[in-house]
């Protein structure tokens, strides 16, 4: 008993002191000096535009990470053939390696003397510093989350549903989108979700990438640290806070979404 | 539609699940496909419906050679040991998914549903879920899903081997009854001899990926081809040179000939019968089964020793060589 209370107060000691203080200390020092301050900042078109453009990387993001995850995940799960394994690690790559290091390899990627950047830059298109290099820093870390959902459903589900489909003459597509799908649904919103989540939260590599371009390519984490360094540090709360209410609102629809997952 | 199997051979790596089988299901029959686990008949059956391809061989349907044939072209239905319910359905479009799939309209496909649900006794259960059925319960839902699109072929794969055995009996005598009113022709794999033996009307049995004989359930009984049916379509003994089941053993106190003398073991009444435990003098076992008239008349004790003869007994379809004799013998 005593044990078991000693365990679960480390536990919340934990998540106190290393999560909730902090963003109880954005809450706090974001009304602190009045609402005036952060209106200002919110309603600054400077504020707007970072939070479409991240937005945008995101709205892009999410559809196309949630198709190569499932994808990824059918293949990994039911095909054989070489190389599973090393995709199979590939997509944990993005979680393993710091997104400095992602937005660096990018940069040099892109850059002007670049394998892809000098190519492209003659022919006109501009990568970097630009709308293209903040969706590929997005893509590239966001890329795990639906496939390292789907993977165990997939594994669990197994392929018999899909065989007994077969025989009543469903066809691939027919028992993909009838059967598959609806089976792993939950999987892939809460993967979903949290693509979602790390999309808007990216910083790193998109602070190295999109070079930071008042109304062009700033970007809402990009600009909370431009405010602090501005000493606007109203202002830098009331983007953070705006950040932490969509985390928190993230939150909670997993947490509507957990329990469902043993029903379906 | 009749089914031909032929020269069907299935590797997965180095192991070989089915070798050169050759099998030819008639039109509207009910067949049994027998074997231990492992002898390779739910991979024989899985071919037969698309689901694995053979390496070598050829599946005919209806004459058609349809051996690179997709399942869902196949026109055949395949009920799962584990059922394969489709969980996030209502048993209503589970039932009705052959249907839907082919695009009927909606009322047909409730009429249809309805009657499929009548035949396996679900009337009330068209609006739960798979989850809230019991196994029997699902299996039932599992064959009407099979038979909605009225298939040409009925595939069961140990249909009802993760059942209890009260659900299994009743299931197969279901089984049975279906098959007088559909007239589908219906193969079903299962390792149960008795349950092969009741429902079917022809019994194929598989050994190690070969086919070991085809038959009625009474053929393979009396006239086994090998020693392995012989085994394992029921109790056998060697008795001197010869096979016999425990019901075909009879023991005097007087020699006779092809008698040899044994020693009482043990005597168990088993309602009716006596089961008399036996050993030869080489110190093999076997077991016979009396009446109980035959043992008071005999008065038989434990500890003494009398002659055993058959009373008829099993020359082997193929008649085994003096090898397969002496492997039996050391087999014991």
């Amino acid at each position: 008993m005593l044990s078991r209370l000693g365990l679960r107060a480390v536990a919340l000691g934990y998540l106190l002191v290393v999560l909730l203080a902090p963003l109880a200390m954005v809450f706090y020092r974001t009304f602190e000096s009045g609402l005036e301050p952060v209106w200002q900042t919110l309603s600054d078109p400077g504020t707007i535009h970072a939070f479409k453009v991240t937005l945008i990387a995101t709205a892009i993001a999410v559809p196309l990470n949630t198709v190569f995850g499932i994808l990824c995940g059918l293949a990994i799960v039911r095909r054989r053939f070489r190389g599973k394994g090393l995709l199979n690690a590939f997509i944990d790559l993005p979680l393993a390696v710091s997104p400095v290091v992602i937005g660096l390899a990018l940069y040099l990627l892109y850059g002007r003397t670049g394998w892809f950047g000098s190519w492209l830059s003659t022919h006109g298109f501009q990568v970097l510093f630009a709308m293209p290099a903040i969706v590929l820093a997005t893509i590239f870390v966001s890329v795990p989350f639906v496939a390292r959902e789907v993977i165990p459903t997939l594994r669990e589900l197994g392929n018999e549903q899909e065989q007994a489909a077969a025989t009543l003459g469903a066809t691939r597509w027919q028992r993909f989108w009838r059967i598959t799908l609806p089976s792993i649904r939950w999987a892939v919103i809460y993967g979903v979700v949290l693509t979602t989540a790390r999309c808007l939260g990216e910083y790193g590599a998109v602070a190295i990438v999109s070079g930071r371009i008042v109304d062009k390519t700033e970007t809402a984490t990009t600009l909370v640290e431009d405010l602090t360094l501005d000493f606007n540090t109203a202002g830098a709360y009331a983007v953070s806070l705006v950040l932490a209410t969509i985390a928190v609102l993230v939150l909670v629809a997993m947490t509507l979404i957990r329990p469902r997952e043993g029903r379906a | 539609m009749s089914i031909e199997i032929r020269n069907v051979t299935k590797r997965f790596g180095t192991f070989t699940a089915v070798d050169d089988v050759s099998l030819e299901i008639p039109q509207g029959s009910l067949t049994a496909i027998l074997g231990p686990s492992g002898s390779g008949k739910s991979t024989l059956l899985r071919i037969v419906a698309g689901l694995e391809r053979p390496d070598s061989g050829e599946i005919r349907l209806a004459g058609e050679d349809a051996t690179r044939l997709a399942p869902q072209r196949r026109d055949v239905g395949f009920v799962f040991q584990h059922y394969a319910a489709f969980k996030h359905m209502t048993v209503r479009d589970n039932v009705g998914f052959a249907l839907s799939i082919r695009k009927r309209p909606k009322k047909e496909i409730r009429e249809r549903v309805d009657e499929l649900l009548a035949l396996v006794q679900l009337q009330g259960f068209a609006d739960r879920y798979p989850s809230k059925l019991s196994g029997g319960q699902r299996q039932r839902m599992a064959l009407a899903r099979a038979l909605a699109a009225k298939p040409q072929v009925l595939l069961l794969d140990e249909p009802f081997g993760a059942l209890d055995a009260r659900v299994r009996a009743e299931l197969r005598d279901w089984l049975r009854r279906l098959h007088e009113e559909v007239h589908v022709t219906t193969v079903f794999v299962t390792h149960d001899q008795e349950e092969a033996m009741e429902v079917s009307d022809r019994v194929a049995v598989l050994n190690q990926g070969h086919l070991e004989q085809v038959g009625s359930p009474a053929d393979l009984y009396d006239r086994p081809a090998s020693e392995f049916v012989l085994r394992f379509l029921g109790d056998a003994f060697r008795l001197g040179d010869q096979f016999v089941r425990p019901h075909e053993i009879v023991l005097d106190r007087l020699p006779r000939d092809g008698a040899i003398e044994v020693e009482i073991e043990r005597i168990v009444v088993v309602g009716a019968d006596v089961r008399v435990e036996l050993v030869d003098g080489n110190g093999r076992r076997m077991t016979a089964r009396l009446r109980r008239d035959d043992v008071d008349e005999l008065e038989l004790v434990r500890g003494e020793i009398v002659w055993a003869a058959a009373e008829q007994h099993h020359r082997l379809h193929g008649e085994l060589s003096a090898d397969d004799l002496e492997a039996s013998q050391a087999l014991g």
